[in-house]
């Protein structure tokens, strides 16, 4: 009985190393194969909060884009995890080690990275926030999606689809984190100055989790008969609308609108169940942020902000080229 | 057999439990959650219609069936806080055989259940062998499964596109005619299954003594550590079921939840009466304290009350029913 479950527990965490050490290898291979910057072009060290997601694969390929087109080099890195911070923070170290001529960093923690902030300043190495950002004084510029903006596009959409008039309940993942509340803001202000007639009836906080989404979603539309339409916030929120409108066989009578993308999301586009959503444009994200920073070697001035934009997507742009750009599974 | 009828001191006292001090706190969660379904009826008139009803029902299933399996645990005075990310892993070990593997849906299921067995054996030997205190072990195990459902999925959702029947074992409903989604008839399922593991069967008696007083259980010459095994895969069969049953109704499996619904889970079981300390408790107290719960969230979001104060009522019933049971304990 002992052998058998020390055996049993020793096969568990040897297979559970070996994967995660594939995965790993996977993972950091790309980072810093480059060295730096030997040549003669700029070298701009770009330390992402992500790597393998394809929401950082589009952001490394918009960064790319601009590195041809600018004619700079750059690298492009970034951890495993969201929640990897110290792993970032090395990332981060390697890059100003390489003596860079600008830094592009998106903060998973922006106090842990503030020492090393610091020293770019003092070095005189522009640095340039990216996606949410760093929340500092020290990064030249941001190059981020406007949430409140896009927020303010969802409810465009939904008021048209809906008519101009009627019930309209929000699904958001948080009431404290930055993309929550300016999605929410977005289309709550939009809905007040724009549509006198919608009536926003509910708005609700899901976590971003599909199941407790689905729950309160249908909950909305039992306390709500009459409900037109439904916007989820991100991908969690808007797929748990999407299960909700499916699990009380309502399709066709809630106008959902999403944000972000992701299978589920693309496939009740596809299926008519959702009528459509907001997209970030990591894309342009990456673009930016190496534009960004070419423009501070150069000595140009840079906005506080610079707005990637976003993309709306339906069942009639879904297959465009530049929409397959920036959504992803 | 034998050793039981040798120690009549524990015969006596579990023989009792279930029955007599038992019973109040089952009629006190009992009569809370009429009065609660009482007021929801008066206050808004979209509560007491049949949809809602399988609404709350259904959002029951997953807590319910992991608090069902965790009572088991917390009775024998242990705790689990495993089961949400485990619950999680054995989505996406179905995930992996039903999508990546192509096996089909009922071995599929089967193999998912069996994942949270495993799991839960796994917790029960480090606990009963190695000795490392439960809530230790289980938030070990809570980190190792959420790291591997992570690892294992590629941190991606695996979706069940390609078998569009699997769906149905959640959402689908079996009974023709009545609408009542499968997930809500394996919640009760497995809440009979619970109830007679617990009441008719041997390592029911020896949760409750292994809970009441676990060394008296050893010196009566029971093998605590083999039933305490047990007892944590069995729970860890019900992870597995809530895992099933997840995947099933999302579609999916998601790699990235799971993390904090132990904690409901738990907290169901304290509000249907069963002691944390062990030795006390019922099945069917945790079915009510389950659907306490979730007649509380859905009740309160039908009132469109802000998700904040939701959070605030739900804990504020949760002290009451401990301080119930602290009660009850005093007067006996």
């Amino acid at each position: 009985m002992k052998k058998l479950f020390v055996t049993l527990f020793g096969l568990f965490f040897v297979t559970a190393v070996l994967v995660a050490c594939g995965e790993d290898e996977a993972g950091s291979s790309n980072g810093d194969s480059e060295g730096g910057g030997d040549s003669d072009k700029p070298y701009i060290a770009v330390v992402s909060k992500g790597f393998q997601h394809q929401f950082w694969q589009a952001v490394n390929r918009g960064a790319e884009q601009a590195a041809e087109e600018f004619d700079v080099e750059i690298t492009f890195e970034g951890p495993e995890s969201e929640s990897q911070v110290d792993k970032q923070i090395e990332m981060l170290r390697s890059a100003l080690d390489k003596d860079p001529d600008a830094i592009g960093f998106a903060a998973l923690d922006s106090k842990a990275a503030t020492p090393l902030l610091e020293e770019a300043e003092s070095e005189e190495i522009p640095v340039i926030a990216f996606d949410s950002g760093v929340d500092s004084d020290i990064p030249l510029t941001t190059a981020s999606t406007n949430n409140k903006a896009a927020a303010a596009a969802a409810a465009d959409h939904m008021a048209e689809l809906i008519g101009g008039e009627g019930k309209v309940a929000l699904v958001v993942h948080d009431q404290t984190s930055v993309t929550g509340v300016d999605r929410r803001d977005g289309f709550l202000e939009q809905m007040e100055s724009e549509y006198p007639d919608i009536e926003i009836v509910d708005v609700q906080y899901g976590g971003g989790d599909h199941l407790k989404s689905t729950d309160l979603a249908k909950t909305m539309m039992q306390a709500h008969p009459d409900l037109d339409g439904i916007f989820g916030s991100n991908e969690g929120s808007a797929i748990g609308v999407v299960n909700a409108v499916k699990e009380m066989g309502a399709e066709g009578d809630i106008t959902i609108v999403g944000f972000d993308s992701g299978k589920a999301q693309i496939d009740a586009i596809k299926d008519g169940t959702m009528a459509g959503a907001i997209t970030q444009n990591p894309v342009g994200i990456g673009y930016e942020t190496v534009k960004a920073a070419v423009q501070a070697i150069n000595g140009k001035e840079l906005p506080e902000v610079v707005d990637t934009g976003y993309y709306w997507y339906d069942q009639e742009n879904i297959d465009d080229e530049e929409i397959q750009e920036v959504i992803y599974e | 057999m034998k050793t039981e009828v040798s120690n009549p001191g524990i015969e006596k006292r579990k023989s009792k439990l279930p029955f007599k001090s038992g019973a109040l706190q089952q009629i006190l969660a009992f009569s809370s959650l009429i009065v609660l379904i009482l007021f929801f009826s008066i206050t808004s008139r979209n509560f007491m219609e049949f949809s809602n009803i399988m609404n709350i029902l259904l959002s029951t299933s997953v807590i319910g069936i992991l608090a069902l399996g965790t009572t088991l645990v917390i009775i024998t005075g242990g705790i689990d806080l495993s089961i949400g990310t485990a619950m999680t892993l054995c989505s996406v070990m179905t995930g992996v055989f039903i999508t990546f593997l192509g096996l089909p849906i009922p071995i599929g299921i089967l193999l998912g259940i069996l994942s949270g067995g495993l799991s839960g054996f796994l917790v029960g030997s480090a606990v009963a062998k190695m000795k490392i205190p439960p809530f230790i072990a289980t938030l070990a195990m809570m980190m190792i499964a959420a790291g591997l459902a992570l690892v294992i999925s590629g941190t991606r959702p695996i979706y069940f596109s390609d078998t569009p029947a699997f769906t149905q074992v959640a959402l689908g409903s079996i009974i023709p005619g009545i609408e009542i989604p499968n997930a809500v008839l394996i919640f009760f399922l497995m809440a009979t299954i619970g109830y007679i593991i617990l009441n008719k069967t041997v390592i029911g008696r020896y949760t409750f003594s292994i809970g009441s007083n676990e060394e008296s259980t050893r010196l009566s010459g029971v093998n605590v550590n083999r039933w305490k095994i047990i007892i944590y895969s069995i729970a860890g069969l019900f992870t597995g079921v809530a895992g099933v049953v997840m995947a099933a109704r999302l579609n999916s499996a998601q790699p990235a939840l799971g993390m904090g619904y132990e904690l409901e889970a738990i907290a169901a079981v304290v509000i249907g009466g069963t002691s944390l300390s062990g030795g006390k408790g019922t099945m069917v107290g945790t079915v009510i304290g389950a659907l306490i719960m979730s007649v509380l969230t859905n009740g309160l979001r039908i009132l469109s009350v802000p998700q904040e104060w939701q959070d605030v009522v739900i804990g504020i019933v949760v002290i009451f029913a401990v301080y119930a049971d602290i009660l009850r304990r005093r007067n006996t």
